[in-house]
């Protein structure tokens, strides 16, 4: 078969549709393939949409994307066994449209993406899995797919295919992934009536809530849960390296199901039918994970490319930014008539690194390096902070002065003056 | 020859919740996937295509979305697909829906004869099984249900010869074309569509009609209208609280075991009588 696109793109979740709706919208033949039944059917529900980057891409997006609730708290809590000691904010500003961050289903939305897509005129091929690359040399000229007559040529090939990217792996574009360098995520979602919802998290209308958290709900390993309210359901989830879960013979689902019964998180899903049980990897090693993104005739995008922040849990933002650059460099090349090969395409990560994609990750570039090797901050930390509060606020006749006294040789006898010195550092040193 | 195959898009029942307040259906987010028993019968219609290079024709009525489950259709390597959408076909029930593909067929007809309409052998949304009886009593077309294999089809003497599943056994059945054919689940898989069929769905322009096109006068036969069906109530069973019973004998030996969990089988529920397909008598 002789079928010759400008561009393919491999992968339908939002660095695939960025990139291709982008390229579409100005004129290029775009072959979008995706392996799921349909754009988002791989994809972990219940998400959060950050306006900004998808706003570059389709500035009206709000008339018809399915959005659950729009956000208007935020809150952030260090959890022990039975307490957590936490911080808000909340403000009516987040609702004022137009509205900055919203949850969505992932599910849904993907689906109302990639009809944007196909709308902008990319032919999206589904139920079909690229197996592997074409290459002619070094150069990328195309994709092979699991279907009969499955060979596919194209001037460039956009690798979009998530955090896994066998196909990267397999053309030697880059090494395996460390077990340290993602971590395992699962997800559930608990339908819940609006009501319900609007009275627990104390929001009316299309408000809602996330809660970030940390602590002992990982059980030493490093990690973060998430709890976020979205119309008629509540997505709560964890996930820590995967090299911790190795170590510590601990199953993901064990661990949610802990963090579910805390006695600060149950009442919050009383009642709610669970429905969407879901694992996934996120990519968290940062920085000084991102492999080498561009070659002859291909680049890589979103999660292929580790392009997650995790200190800010952002990756569905980063993954569209990236994927409109990727198509904005082709874009630009083509009408300079200048070819697709590695020393043009350099251009895509130097628009990389002048955004705030990459200014981010190096600033975090750090960071994972240091949790990784002070568990403290996931372990100790928590303990004390709640002991502390726990401490102050309960009034049982000692005075406050010997309370202070009290905690602050907790902290002491935790971590020694040095270590909590160190400590302080090294944070300082990460999100500096 | 030329052969209709109808389908409907449903929204994936292993996925449907009910809300646990209201009681009713929760549709929301719930993926639409092509009726799987439909799949049975299409494949049985490409079957058919490959031994005979008949023509296939895909025919669908439903909301515009049904367009997807045309597509992957035409994927599989139907040739045509006819998507027969309007606000008026909504809410319609087996009646209505059969009055409306009977006519659409008989627009389809007006261009190439059809001899052969296949269906599942029913839906998953609706478990009637009555869309397919429907089309052939107002087209007046011979209707061969359950269908499990088709042995012949002689389009020189316009008929054609299939295994039907019954209680008790199997019959072969043997009538003229056209007919309609409801086919029994389970009896092939569906193929894995190549890259070329694959590209060619993706870009095929449908052929879509509403009402006035399919060549519909009277309304009062479709959607809502049409449909004399009242769904009275919706809610989810209670589960039932029976529990297993546990068999017990004296010997605890396998051959104990197995005679006495027969026995009791057997007087719950009699052997069929099986009236149909003498040879399985004898056998039983
Ligand atoms: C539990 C969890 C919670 C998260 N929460 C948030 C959040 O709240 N906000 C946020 O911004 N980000 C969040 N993220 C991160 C976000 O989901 C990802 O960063 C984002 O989905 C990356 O998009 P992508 O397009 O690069 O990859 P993906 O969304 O993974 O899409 C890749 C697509 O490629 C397809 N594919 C893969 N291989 C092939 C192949 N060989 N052939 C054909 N198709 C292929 C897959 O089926 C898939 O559809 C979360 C992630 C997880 C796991």
């Amino acid at each position: 078969m002789n079928e010759n696109f400008d561009v393919i793109v491999v992968g339908a979740g939002p660095s695939g549709n960025a990139a291709a709706y982008t390229l579409a919208r100005s004129g290029m033949r775009v072959l979008q393939i995706e392996r799921g039944e349909y754009p988002g059917s791989k994809n972990v529900q219940g998400a959060i949409l950050y306006a900004d980057a998808l706003e570059r891409i389709i500035p009206d997006f709000r008339e018809d994307a399915p959005l659950e609730r729009h956000l208007i708290e935020q809150r952030v809590w260090m959890l022990d066994d039975t307490s957590y000691v936490g911080s808000a904010y909340r403000s009516a500003d987040f609702s004022k449209p137009p509205f900055n961050r919203y949850t969505i289903i992932r599910a849904q939305f993907d689906k109302w993406f990639s009809q944007k897509v196909r709308e902008a005129g990319v032919l999206v091929i589904c139920e079909t899995t690229v197996t592997g690359l074409l290459l002619d040399g070094q150069r990328v000229v195309g994709v092979q797919t699991d279907r009969a007559g499955g060979s596919i040529y194209a001037d460039a090939v956009i690798l979009a295919d998530g955090v896994n990217s066998q196909l990267a792996r397999k053309a030697g574009f880059r090494p395996e992934i460390e077990p340290r360098e993602v971590a395992l995520a699962v997800k559930e979602i608990h339908f819940l009536p609006e009501e319900t919802i609007q009275s627990r998290f104390n929001v009316t209308g299309d408000e809602g809530v996330v809660i970030e958290m940390a602590g002992k709900i990982t059980q030493g390993m490093v990690g973060t849960g998430f709890l976020y309210t979205n119309k008629e359901s509540i997505a709560i989830g964890v996930g820590c390296l995967l090299s911790d879960f190795r170590k510590q013979k601990t199953s993901p689902y064990a661990l949610l199901d802990r963090m579910k019964a805390h006695p600060a998180i149950a009442p919050l899903l009383a009642g709610g039918e669970m429905k969407e049980y879901t694992a996934h990897l996120i990519p968290e090693g940062g920085y000084h994970s991102i492999p080498p993104i561009y070659g002859d005739g291909w680049l890589m995008v979103g999660d292929a490319g580790m392009f997650v922040n995790g200190v800010h849990r952002e990756g569905s933002n980063l993954a569209m930014t990236t994927g409109r650059l990727a198509a904005e460099t082709l874009i630009a090349l083509r009408s300079e008539r200048k070819p697709f090969s590695a020393r043009n395409l350099a251009r895509y990560r130097a628009s990389l690194d002048e955004s705030f994609v990459m200014r981010d990750l190096r600033k975090y570039k750090n960071l994972p390096r240091i949790v990784e090797k002070n568990p403290q901050f996931f372990t100790a930390y928590p303990e004390l902070m709640n002991k502390a509060a726990h401490t102050l606020i309960s009034v049982d006749g000692v005075d406050k002065k010997a309370k202070e006294r009290a905690i602050r040789q907790r902290f002491v006898a935790a971590r020694s003056r040095l270590g909590l010195l160190g400590d302080f550092f090294k944070l300082w040193r990460a999100f500096e | 020859m030329h052969i209709l195959v109808c389908i409907k898009q449903v929204p994936d029942s292993a996925q449907i919740r009910v809300h646990p307040v209201t009681n009713t259906i929760m549709r929301q987010g719930v993926p639409a996937i092509v009726n799987p028993y439909d799949l049975v019968a299409l494949e049985e219609a490409l079957r058919l295509k490959d031994r005979t290079s008949a023509r296939v024709t895909v025919l669908t009525m439903g909301p515009p979305q049904a367009e997807s489950a045309l597509r992957k259709a035409l994927s599989f390597g139907a040739d045509e697909a006819i998507l027969l959408t309007d606000r008026a076909f909504a809410g319609a029930d087996t009646l209505a829906t059969s009055y409306a593909l009977a006519a659409a067929i008989r627009k389809i007809r007006d261009d190439m004869p059809v001899d052969l309409v296949f269906t599942g052998k029913q839906t998953i949304d609706g478990d009637t099984a009555q869309v397919g009886p429907g089309i052939a009593t107002r087209l007046g077309m011979q209707l061969l249900t359950y269908v499990s294999r088709i042995d012949r089809v002689d389009l020189e003497r316009g008929e054609i010869t299939v295994q039907r599943r019954a209680e008790g056994g199997v019959q072969v059945l043997r009538t003229r074309l056209p007919a309609v054919i409801t086919v029994l689940e389970g009896i092939n898989e569906m193929r894995f569509a190549t890259m070329p069929d694959m590209f060619r769905a993706a870009r095929y322009g449908l052929t879509v009609w509403d009402r006035e096109a399919a060549g519909i006068g009277d309304v009062t036969k479709i959607g809502l209208k049409g449909s004399p069906t009242v769904v009275s109530r919706v809610f989810a069973p209670t589960p039932r609280a029976q529990k297993a019973e546990i068999i017990q004998t004296q010997s605890e030996q396998p051959d104990d075991l197995v005679a006495t969990l027969l026995a009791k089988m057997f007087t719950k529920h009699p052997p069929l009588r099986a009236a149909i397909c003498p040879r399985a008598v004898q056998r039983t």
